[in-house]
């Protein structure tokens, strides 16, 4: 049975309705994710899209958004939940971050009453799934430098350009992209289908195998006036999407921390290396007790975090250092969970080395760790780094 | 249409369980519980009933404040109400206790139909429920894979040793108690776990129902003499050979025995 880590009695902080999400959520992973996720990444790196109306009805996708179909969970329960999916794997608990905090999101900061109506119920209840195409072949941590160029024909639009490294792209039912206009950036909501636009999905992934990436292209793609988000403006409009997702981010990985924790623990215990348990060896202690302690700091910086956002005070370097933090301490946990594990670390009938791979993308995207780096080099010393 | 569910919350399935110091029960702290795998079912089967028409599901359970997570689960589940039976007096009650308390709360709530689990995962008495339909006077059944409404009550089809079935036909007010498995069990939502903080929970004592002094230790009639784990036996002997052989070696050494 899989419990965490509990160390500093933080479920003392939590409300009922937190623990019961997190307890919920932790048994639909054990029971539903866990028995289908190794057959996803060894065939073909796929999704396990039949568990998508499970995970709607769960009530998952948009958790912490209130109205429109969305639970409307505080941040600290939408965190918990983001925990228990990357327990799992990153690309579980991706597949409901772009959902939520990339796709529903911006819709419902940005969008218009129609737009709210038209997408987010849907979305909720995981028969529309959305994509957020915003980086490009040459601008990733520099996104503000996109290439991908709307300009105004008539009352709408004609979109040009090319988006990679897309989350759910070929999956989507609405792809929210964004570009350069003569007004500055702005976000547009392209529906399946229309026409000049494709998602080619991008093969021979490493890493975050079971969740699909893919590559949109947009060729004289006209939108009308209703397809762009109106209340986006600049890069602020993806930016603070970035920010809700790397919120959960800085939750999630703690999940896959504790899963590669949790299979290392027993696994140490059991076996037996010249003479004792690889447990009994004091070099083993140390690495669990350092593990151990990382995880209990992650889940002290990401509940503070949680209980900042719900008063109002998150500022975005704040998430900033909890991202590059809890993502850099899980990619430890997991290499070093891997390193314990030996021969069998390298096989898929164990967690480790799937979350260590997986985490390298976590440690990419949603800024680098290098970027968030930056950002709180910038924050320190109020001088951006040449 | 009013339903309630028994719930009992036990160890969790996988909780490493240590005896306590007395040699009685076992050590509560720090280990995982979790709703009775039985009962889950029997919620199931009310939430559908009230999925398919109206009903109010009111779902009881006997312990302390650790069980007001199993009610807010199935607060979450879909269920309406809950109650919660706390009291120390409860402690140490043996089956006929438990069915007492039950029984009580029945009374009170007068629900048509009383739906709980066939047995608990810790405790496995299989007694509670038909003592539970005695003291309340309605018929029951036990071991039910399958119960459809029928005239003025239900159509159960028990589960009998071999395979077989029998059917009963039980009037309203009954009480059914279910076998494992006879339906796909929801998870909570988190919508339903939200909207479950505003849903009642009620507390009520022994004193509440009118049991002070009757249930408890004190008015047990089975006591646990003590629970332990079973000794590593020693001087098995595996007899090998033809069935006659084996039967006439076996014999021989029951009579050696003196056992025959
Ligand atoms: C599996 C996967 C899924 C993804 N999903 C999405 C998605 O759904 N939507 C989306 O829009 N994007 C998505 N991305 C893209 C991701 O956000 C980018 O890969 C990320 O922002 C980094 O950009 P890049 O790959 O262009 O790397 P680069 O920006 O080229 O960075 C390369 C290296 O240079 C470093 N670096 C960059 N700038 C500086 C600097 N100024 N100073 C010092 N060092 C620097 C970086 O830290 C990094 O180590 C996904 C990526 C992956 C791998
Ligand atoms: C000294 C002593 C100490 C004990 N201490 C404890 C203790 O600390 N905690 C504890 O849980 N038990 C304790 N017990 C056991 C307990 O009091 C009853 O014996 C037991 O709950 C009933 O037996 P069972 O669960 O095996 O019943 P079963 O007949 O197997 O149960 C069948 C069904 O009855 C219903 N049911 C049973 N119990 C409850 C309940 N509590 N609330 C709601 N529905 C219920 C459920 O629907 C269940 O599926 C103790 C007993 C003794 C003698």
């Amino acid at each position: 049975m899989f419990e965490g880590v509990d160390f500093m009695l933080l479920d003392e902080e939590l409300a009922d309705e937190e623990i019961l999400a997190r307890d919920t959520v932790r048994n639909w992973v054990t029971q539903e994710f866990m028995p289908v996720i190794q057959e996803h990444v060894r065939k073909d790196g796929s999704f396990p899209m039949e568990l998508v109306p499970g995970i709607a009805e769960l009530g998952l996708f948009g958790a912490n958004l209130h109205g429109y179909g969305c639970a409307g969970m505080s941040n600290v329960g939408y965190g918990l939940v983001m925990q228990e999916l990357e327990r799992g794997d990153s690309g579980l608990r991706s597949f409901a971050s772009v959902q939520g905090s990339l796709c529903m999101y911006p819709i419902h900061a940005f969008g218009s009453e129609a737009q709210k109506e038209k997408y987010l119920p849907a979305m909720a209840a995981g028969e529309s799934i959305g994509c957020f195409g915003l980086t490009e072949p040459d601008f990733g941590s520099f996104a503000q430098g996109m290439r991908t160029k709307a300009v105004r024909k008539g009352d709408g639009w004609i979109l040009n350009g090319t988006k990679r490294w897309i989350t759910n792209g070929s999956l989507a039912h609405v792809s929210i992209v964004w570009a350069q206009t003569e007004e500055g950036v702005r976000g547009f909501l392209i529906d399946r289908g229309t026409p000049g636009f494709e998602a080619r999905d991008i093969k021979g992934k490493f890493s975050l195998r079971g969740s699909v990436t893919s590559e949109l292209f947009l060729q004289d793609v006209e939108l009308s006036e209703e397809n762009r988000l109106p209340e986006a403006k600049g890069m602020k409009g993806p930016l603070s999407c970035l920010t809700q997702a790397r919120y959960g981010i800085a939750w999630g990985v703690i999940g896959a921390a504790m899963a590669c924790f949790d299979e290392v623990v027993e696994y140490s215990r059991e076996r037996i290396v010249q003479g004792g348990p690889l447990a009994s060896k004091q070099l083993t202690q140390a690495k669990l007790a350092d593990m151990f302690t990382e995880i209990t700091k992650a889940q002290l910086l990401a509940h503070r975090l949680g209980r900042l956002k719900d008063e109002g005070k998150l500022h975005h370097t704040m998430v900033s250092m909890a991202k590059r933090n809890n993502v850099d301490i899980a990619l430890q946990v997991a290499r070093v969970s891997r390193d314990l594990l030996g021969a069998n670390g390298i096989v898929d009938d164990y967690q480790a080395m799937r979350h260590m791979v997986n985490l390298e993308t976590v440690r990419t995207y949603e800024g680098t760790h290098d970027i968030h780096t930056l950002i709180l080099g910038e924050h320190i010393t109020k001088m951006r780094a040449l | 249409m009013k339903i309630l569910v028994c719930l009992k919350q036990v160890p969790h399935q996988d909780a490493r369980l240590d005896i306590d110091g007395a040699g009685t029960w076992i050590k509560e702290d720090g280990i995982k519980f979790e709703i009775n795998s039985y009962d889950t079912f029997a919620l199931e089967e009310a939430l559908r009933i009230k999925d398919a028409g109206e009903a109010e599901v009111v779902v009881v359970s006997i312990g302390p404040d650790r069980v007001t997570q199993a009610l807010r689960t199935a607060l979450g589940m879909g269920a309406d109400r809950a109650i919660h039976v706390k009291d120390a007096e409860i402690d140490g009650s043996d089956t006929l206790g438990i069915a007492k308390v039950l029984a009580a709360v029945a009374k009170e709530e007068s629900p048509d139909l009383v739906l709980m689990g066939l047995m608990s995962d810790d405790g496995n008495a299989s007694a509670v429920p038909p003592m539970m339909a005695e003291l309340m006077g309605v018929p029951s059944a036990t071991a039910v894979m399958k119960a459809t409404p029928e005239g003025d009550g239900y159509r159960c089809e028990r589960e009998l040793e071999g395979g077989a079935l029998e059917v009963v036909d039980l009037a309203k007010p009954c009480l059914i108690a279910v076998q494992s498995g006879l339906n796909q069990v929801r998870y909570a939502s988190l919508k339903g776990i939200m909207a479950a903080k505003k849903k009642p929970m009620d507390t009520k004592s022994a004193g509440d129902l009118g049991l002070s002094g009757v249930v408890g230790a004190a008015g047990a009639k089975a006591q646990i003499e003590k629970i332990y784990a079973p000794v590593r036996g020693e001087g098995a002997e595996i007899i090998e050979g033809s069935t006659d052989e084996v039967v006439t070696q076996l014999v021989g050494k029951i009579k050696e025995l003196g056992l025959l």
